[in-house]
């Protein structure tokens, strides 16, 4: 079984392969921020963040951080030729305006109609909902990329009992097990992780799991 | 008109209760000179209205940390534990909101707007208490606007117009909040003294910037 990184990366690297050419893709902080390290440059994506920077790049080296150029997490970045910095309103209007094509956030708990929880666990830990609001409100795409049980207890259920951060928001999740649509009917695996069984998914899962009929392995 | 005061001028503008917005993303493009002098002339039961709370050693963090506030308007909290602390304790209100509505309850309380509709936080907590307004046969929430008494606000460059233009991803909320506040203070890193900004170079105009402070190279 993969160490806590491996799976991160393994699932990181499922998620770049969703990508379109020429995508403008916002990515959340955490698991969703490794995704651009195995996304291709000839699929020329285009990354966004909402602190304000369009065709962000990645980490300078040490000696050419410049402290006013980060990510959304404040970790120093580069803007890429072509890039543009934009204060807050434009960032946003970008997000909310349907002009993001692809977000990839994690999450707490996605229901089987959608709805994400992301943002709190009452009384323990709130951070607040940041940016994720409006990307789930705005972006033509929602991804959640993200472990598929949290220590044993499934993320993937029927109804979110934390509050939500969005409604009916998620179209697909991508987790070590493989690959879920959120379609009308619920849940529907379309890719499996060989590593786990059938069963084992659908033991793991909170919710009716249903198994595509071209159901593939999980493509990396 | 030369707008420039010194620190110790600058901070005297704000009362005990009043509402401050201050400029800055995680502590990027954050005013932080007029936040250190502002924490070590003391003030209490401010409001606070800013993005997020940065962290316990940089931008706002430090003074939630100085226990400047009653209440705090942010989007995140997340990477100062001591809002958190606070919150939970019950010593400071917190009043979450999403970023891109934060933004846009600013811009309207600076550009005489009543408020905004976005579909952002229906069917959420978000929603409580709040006005659903359609428009076409869509749900909007109404997002009602937010001004303050003084905003703290950070520029690359200002003229002593108050002119102001950015470097990097400082631009965030400090291009909006000058103008929803009564009294709007830019912390410049570099003052143009001589001669004017090109107006071409002019992202903000100086007139929503009642006064200047040198940064100077932080």
């Amino acid at each position: 079984m993969m160490d806590k990184q491996a799976i991160q990366e393994f699932i990181a690297k499922r998620v770049a392969l969703e990508f379109q050419q020429g995508d403008l893709v916002n990515l959340g902080i955490g698991l969703p921020t490794l995704v651009a390290n195995f996304v291709p440059v000839e699929k020329e994506v285009i990354f966004q963040s909402e602190n304000g920077c369009i065709r962000l790049g990645p980490a300078p080296d040490p000696e050419n951080v410049d402290p006013s150029i980060t990510n959304a997490g404040a970790i120093p970045a580069t803007i890429l030729p072509g890039g543009a910095f934009i204060d807050s309103a434009m960032s946003f209007g970008i997000i909310r305006g349907g002009h993001v094509d692809v977000t990839v956030l994690g999450a707490l708990q996605v229901a089987e109609n959608g709805d994400i929880a992301n943002y709190m666990i009452p009384g323990k830990m709130v951070p607040g909902m940041g940016g994720a609001m409006d990307l789930l409100s705005g972006a033509k795409k929602v991804i959640v990329a993200m472990e598929h049980t949290a220590k044993g207890a499934p993320k993937l259920v029927r109804t979110c009992d934390l509050p939500l951060t969005a409604v009916k928001a998620v179209d697909l999740i991508i987790t070590e097990m493989g690959v879920i649509e959120v379609t009308q009917d619920g849940f529907l695996l379309v890719e499996r992780n060989p590593e786990f069984s059938i069963e084992e998914i659908k033991q793991n899962t909170g919710a009716d799991l249903h198994v595509s009929p071209n159901l593939k392995n999980m493509a990396i | 008109m030369n707008k420039i005061i010194s620190l110790d001028e600058a901070v005297d503008k704000v009362k005990d209760g009043d509402t401050v917005m201050v400029g800055g993303f995680l502590g990027v493009g954050t005013p932080e000179r007029l936040i250190d002098a502002l924490i070590a002339k003391g003030a209490r039961d401010l409001t606070l209205i800013c993005n997020d709370t940065a962290f316990i050693d940089r931008g706002v963090g430090k003074m939630v940390v100085a226990r400047l506030f009653k209440k705090i308007i942010a989007s995140h909290i997340g990477t100062n534990k001591e809002t958190g602390r606070q919150m939970l304790a019950g010593e400071t209100e917190v009043e979450l909101v999403p970023q891109g509505t934060l933004i846009e309850r600013v811009r309207a309380g600076g550009f005489g707007l009543g408020g905004v509709l976005t579909r952002t936080g229906l069917g959420t907590e978000v929603a409580n208490g709040k006005q659903i307004v359609q428009v076409d046969g869509e749900d909007y929430l109404l997002e009602t606007p937010l001004r303050a008494d003084v905003a703290l606000l950070f520029a690359q460059k200002v003229d002593t117009e108050g002119n102001m233009s950015f470097h990097g991803a400082t631009r965030n909320f400090n291009v909006y909040m000058g103008a929803a506040a009564r009294i709007s203070i830019v912390e410049a890193k570099e003052i143009i003294r001589e001669g004017f900004m090109d107006p071409d170079q002019v992202v903000v105009p100086g007139v929503f910037i009642k006064y200047i402070v040198d940064g100077g190279a932080l």
